[in-house]
């Protein structure tokens, strides 16, 4: 494809730009890293006077750092997975079916994207009590009842956003599998999913993000042995002071695995997957 | 290749199965395919939401706290305070509404348009091209309390990094404060959008991948540069995953709480009064449960107006397109 | 049955299946064998790190148990999560046997009735309410009530200043008043260094001291029926006295009204960027910060000279951490057993001593750990010039409205507008009104 030349002056410059703008604060976090803890929250420089290696030592006893990253790792994971497959399935229905009641179902999954999170925390949690008492399921205070939970936080935009995508799938590739033998599941997983596999990379980084992220529901859904990354990190917050420096190196030491995860994934945001299958 | 008809093949292949209750199976396959998501939804979502639009008609306090049963019924007491609009509570949530929406707008336009570009720049592969895309996700993947915290760090007045850096390319002359006064309302755009513009980013780019290289060229070939390719191929492809993508984007930001919280701690300054910290501090800190859900449920019937005023407006456009 | 529906059926059941295969672990929350029962134990981060209090508590729950065979599941909670989680916990019934409370939360929690309350009899169980310090005591629940805990752990505010600075300035003591205090900070702000530093953007330390200036101009917050009179000349006075010390005083630095995170007066203190800080009391986070511990200087919170008419002696909070229990749980006896082996003159003694903090009862006193200048100083503040925060319902309301409205005027301060006691009024007035709804 022919570029032209301002087109190319422009993709070095904006993308130099939003590349400083977005590592800016990475640089100053690991620069706080390295960082005896009174010079955090000293004046700023660009290169810091101490260098020290040891709040990426110290940041494994202060807290219970490796535990922690287990949970959430695996509370992510099986949310993320668990939660596009789901939609995948809801998704399809909303893209290729004109069924009764599809608006409000619709509407109705959007909606919960309105209500703020500290309103049905504790309904929520009562909720998940009783079922324990009722069936024996614990819920509170394992990671099953969190990774429920995330599953179901992801689902409405996971839902609209592949269904969106579905949509941009063109039918012909549904009913060209269909005359080749298989039934709308057939089709559907055979042909639709890998034209679709952009979109389900999309929102499976959305939705293993969220897990790993939230916090609020985590504080309430976790104890000390099953709690994840985003609430634990805030145990380097004493009483009196906040070792500023272990929280950068923790921080970015359990971003490592998930920016490398990107790297990989990233290969999957590729067109080509529709492109002359059709014509 | 698929076009051709494989004749030796017919569609019903083995078992014989009456007409009606096939096609009835078949009208049950997208309700069976919503189960599993219906299902989470009502235990997890919707279940709890109603039970809070109830707590909204109660006087739920710290007295009735472990014993919510038995709180006695506010009908619509709490919804009248949020609305009086001369007594003091009113005015605070009018004035941290209207905020949000100035908020909301901005860091929806700002990171939408850098993330539609970064898609555009990005979308021809050069060397490279994977790791600027990852470079891109890194805010996205970094823990918040961590990346927010390090923003507080760099807005202060006297030792953050963006004064020192202002003061060296001579952009200022004394240093301003970034987290109290009139700027904060900025710095508060400026770390959402640091924020939300990666996961635009990522959206637009798996979007676009949708859209067949051949349009680009018979755009082309027409006679269309750059800029023409993308308001009339990419643009008007986009529309689907567009409208989710903005919507959800505003519905998202409107409600955050994360990035106010841990940029300003728990009293943010009056200029960058987010509504979902507003409504945290005026009720559930206080042990005000009633009156934080009366709140929310206002919110949300906001939102859901101007959610249904644009979810129409899509349609009308649709059908003219 | 055609093999499509049967494939989707199946595919829906797995998914089903997936979150119940995740691996879940238990939590415990009180299982009860007759003979010995597990308390599940909720403990504050009160150390270094909460692995640190993990293993600070450990040795002393081994002895519990060893002397009387119940044991103890230990979950120690950060700060920022406690109160959300002891608030799910009133609410669904499900918690733990014990917990730490913060001393100024007991009036709030005791309104939900969801501790126990300790009448004389259940008192007396945990070895009678005389052993305690009337300060520490004091700060348990709502005036008239039974206490809704027993206090654990005492803190008082303290002025601390950096000894050699003031060495240097010349200045032989610290300032007893704050005429004095403001004439010692002009003369240590200089070049970039200040005199007195204040977490002007934190609502817990602005609303504390605001509290101790009021008691000193003789104000109140609330009346004795518990309705709130934030709007008086006392508590203006109060106010604008805090505000002063950036707009009119000069003897702190404008920016510290972003000091929102609850650490950086502390660290500019340590750090040697100012002379003072009024400060709970923080030897161990003073040496982490790196600061020399000869250079450590603690005395009271000054006073006014002359005291204004109606005004109390006061120059601290009660501050300090209370033990609950849990009215639901399922071992009261075992509960109760636990709460008296911490508030036993042995444990008191062990657990402050390592925790920096004060004992609350009295007995534990004689040991010389006890007797160093600084925790001597912060006894006789504890004992002779503290006060509980206001003992209503509401006080937590009061915190957020008032420290606000405060962190509000230091930043118009910072900016540039002038704060007037018209204007401190104003800030109390809408205050009190969000409280009134």
């Amino acid at each position: 494809m022919h570029e032209p030349a301002w087109f190319r002056w422009a993709r070095v410059i904006g993308l130099t730009l939003l590349g400083l703008f977005a590592l800016l604060p990475v640089y100053v976090m690991l620069t706080s890293a390295l960082k005896p803890l009174p010079d955090v929250e000293g004046v700023f420089r660009w290169f810091p006077s101490h260098l020290t290696l040891s709040p990426f030592v110290d940041m494994w006893s202060t807290i219970p750092l490796g535990r922690y990253l287990v949970n959430s790792i695996i509370v992510s994971t099986t949310a993320s997975v668990a939660s596009v497959l789901i939609a995948l399935l809801a998704a399809y229905a909303v893209s290729r079916y004109r069924f009764r009641g599809r608006q409000a179902f619709s509407i109705t999954v959007l909606s919960t994207q309105m209500f703020p999170g500290i309103l049905f925390l504790l309904p929520l949690f009562v909720i998940f009590v009783n079922l324990g008492q009722v069936t024996g399921l614990n819920l509170y205070g394992s990671r099953t009842g969190l990774i429920i939970t995330y599953m179901t936080f992801t689902l409405p935009f996971a839902i609209w956003m592949l269904a969106a995508y579905l949509d941009t799938i063109p039918r012909d590739l549904d009913d060209a599998a269909k005359v080749d033998g298989s039934g709308p599941m057939g089709a559907f997983i055979r042909v639709v999913i890998p034209a679709a596999v952009p979109g389900i990379v999309a929102v499976l980084i959305y939705a293993f993000m969220t897990s790993w992220s939230e916090m609020l529901f985590a504080s309430v859904l976790t104890n000390d042995s099953t709690r994840t990354l985003a609430v634990g990190l805030q145990g380097y917050a004493t009483q009196n002071q906040v070792y500023w420096n272990q929280v950068m190196a923790a921080s970015l030491t359990v971003s490592v695995p998930i920016v490398v995860g990107f790297l990989l994934l990233q290969r999957f945001l590729v067109a080509g997957m529709t492109a002359g299958s059709v014509k | 290749m698929v076009d051709t008809i494989r004749a030796e093949q017919p569609v019903a292949a083995s078992a014989p199965s009456p007409p009606r209750s096939r096609r009835r199976r078949r009208e049950l396959l997208p309700y069976l395919l919503l189960l599993p998501a219906i299902c989470l939804e009502l235990l997890i979502h919707i279940g709890p939401m109603l039970a809070g639009v109830g707590i909204s008609f109660l006087q739920l306090t710290q007295f009735y706290l472990s014993n919510w049963r038995a709180a006695p019924f506010a009908g619509t007491a709490n919804y009248a305070v949020a609305l009086n609009l001369n007594g003091a509570t009113g005015q605070a949530l009018l004035h941290s509404f209207t905020v949000t929406v100035f908020y909301t707008i901005l860091v929806l336009a700002i990171s939408w348009t850098f993330g539609l570009v970064a898609a555009v720049l990005t979308q021809r592969s050069f060397r490279g091209r994977g790791l600027v895309r990852t470079v891109f996700l890194i805010p996205f993947a970094l823990p918040v309390f961590a990346s927010v915290i390090t923003w507080n760090f760099m807005l202060q007045q006297q030792t953050g990094a963006v004064n020192r850096i202002l003061l060296a390319l001579h952009l200022t002359r004394g240093p301003p404060f970034w987290l109290i006064g009139p700027n904060s309302f900025y710095s508060l755009v400026i770390v959402a959008v640091w924020r939300t513009w990666p996961f635009a980013f990522l959206i637009l780019t798996a979007g676009m991948q949708s859209i067949p290289a051949d349009l680009y060229e018979a755009a082309a070939l027409d006679g269309a540069g750059i800029g023409a390719q993308v308001r009339h191929v990419t643009l008007p492809l986009l529309r689907p995953v567009n409208r989710v993508l903005l919507l959800v984007l505003f519905l998202w930001t409107f409600n955050d709480f994360t990035t106010p919280f841990t940029l300003f701690g728990s009293a943010p300054p009056t200029q960058a009064d987010i509504i979902s910290i507003h409504i945290y501090e005026n009720s559930f800190v206080s042990w005000n449960f009633g009156t934080g859900s009366a709140m929310s449920v206002l919110l949300l019937l906001f939102l859901l107006l101007v959610t249904g005023v644009y979810l129409a407006i899509g349609q009308r456009g649709e059908r003219h397109a | 049955m055609r093999p499509t529906k049967l494939r989707a059926m199946a595919f829906v059941a797995t998914l089903a299946a997936v979150p119940l295969a995740a691996c879940s672990s238990s939590s415990s929350s009180g299982g009860s064998a007759a003979s010995h029962p597990t308390l599940t134990y909720w403990a504050s981060n009160q150390g270094t790190s909460l692995q640190d209090d993990q293993q600070v508590l450990a040795p002393q729950i081994a002895k519990f148990t060893r002397e009387t065979g119940i044991k103890v599941n230990v979950q120690v909670i950060p700060w920022t999560t406690l109160l959300t989680q002891i608030t799910a916990a009133t609410v669904s019934g499900k918690g733990p046997d014990v917990l730490n409370i913060g001393n100024t939360w007991s009036p709030s929690l005791q309104a939900t009735g969801a501790f126990v309350q300790f009448t004389p009899t259940v008192m007396s169980q945990v070895g009678g309410s005389s052993r305690f310090l009337t300060g520490s005591l004091s700060a348990t629940g709502q005036p008239g009530k039974p206490p809704t805990a027993v206090p654990l752990y005492s803190l008082a505010y303290g002025l601390y200043y950096n000894k050699a600075q003031f060495a240097a300035a010349g200045i032989s003591s610290p300032p007893g008043t704050w005429a004095e205090l403001i004439a010692d900070g002009k003369k240590l702000t200089r070049n970039g260094h200040w005199g007195l530093a204040i977490e002007g953007g934190s609502v817990s330390e602005n609303i504390h001291l605001a509290f101790e200036l009021s008691q000193q101009q003789g104000g109140a917050f609330f009346d004795t029926a518990a309705k709130p009179t934030f709007n008086t000349p006392q508590n203006v006075a109060a106010v604008k006295q805090m505000i002063d010390f950036m707009q009119a005083d000069k003897v702190t630095n404008p920016a510290d009204a972003q000091y929102s995170k609850g650490t950086e007066a502390l660290t500019d203190f340590a750090t040697g960027k100012t002379a003072m800080v009024i400060w709970q009391a923080s030897a161990g986070s003073l040496a982490k910060l790196g600061m020399n511990p000869a250079d450590i200087g603690v005395a009271p919170v000054p006073l006014p000279s002359p005291l204004p008419p109606g005004g109390k002696t006061i120059t601290s909070m009660v501050a300090g951490i209370n033990l609950a229990v849990f009215k639901d749980t399922k071992n009261m006896s075992a509960a109760l057993k636990f709460v008296k082996f911490m508030t036993s003159t042995p444990e008191q003694e062990t657990l402050n001593q390592t925790y920096g903090s004060l004992p609350t009862v009295s007995a534990a006193y004689s040991d010389p750990a006890f007797h160093t200048p600084a925790v001597t100083t912060f006894r006789s503040i504890l004992s002779g010039s503290a006060a509980p925060m206001p003992g209503v319902p509401q006080e937590s309301n009061f915190e957020t409205t008032v420290g606000t409205a405060i962190i509000h005027l230091y930043a118009d301060a910072a900016t540039g507008k002038t704060v007037t006691s018209a204007m401190v009024a104003q800030a109390l007035s809408l205050a009190q009104q969000q409280l009134g709804g």
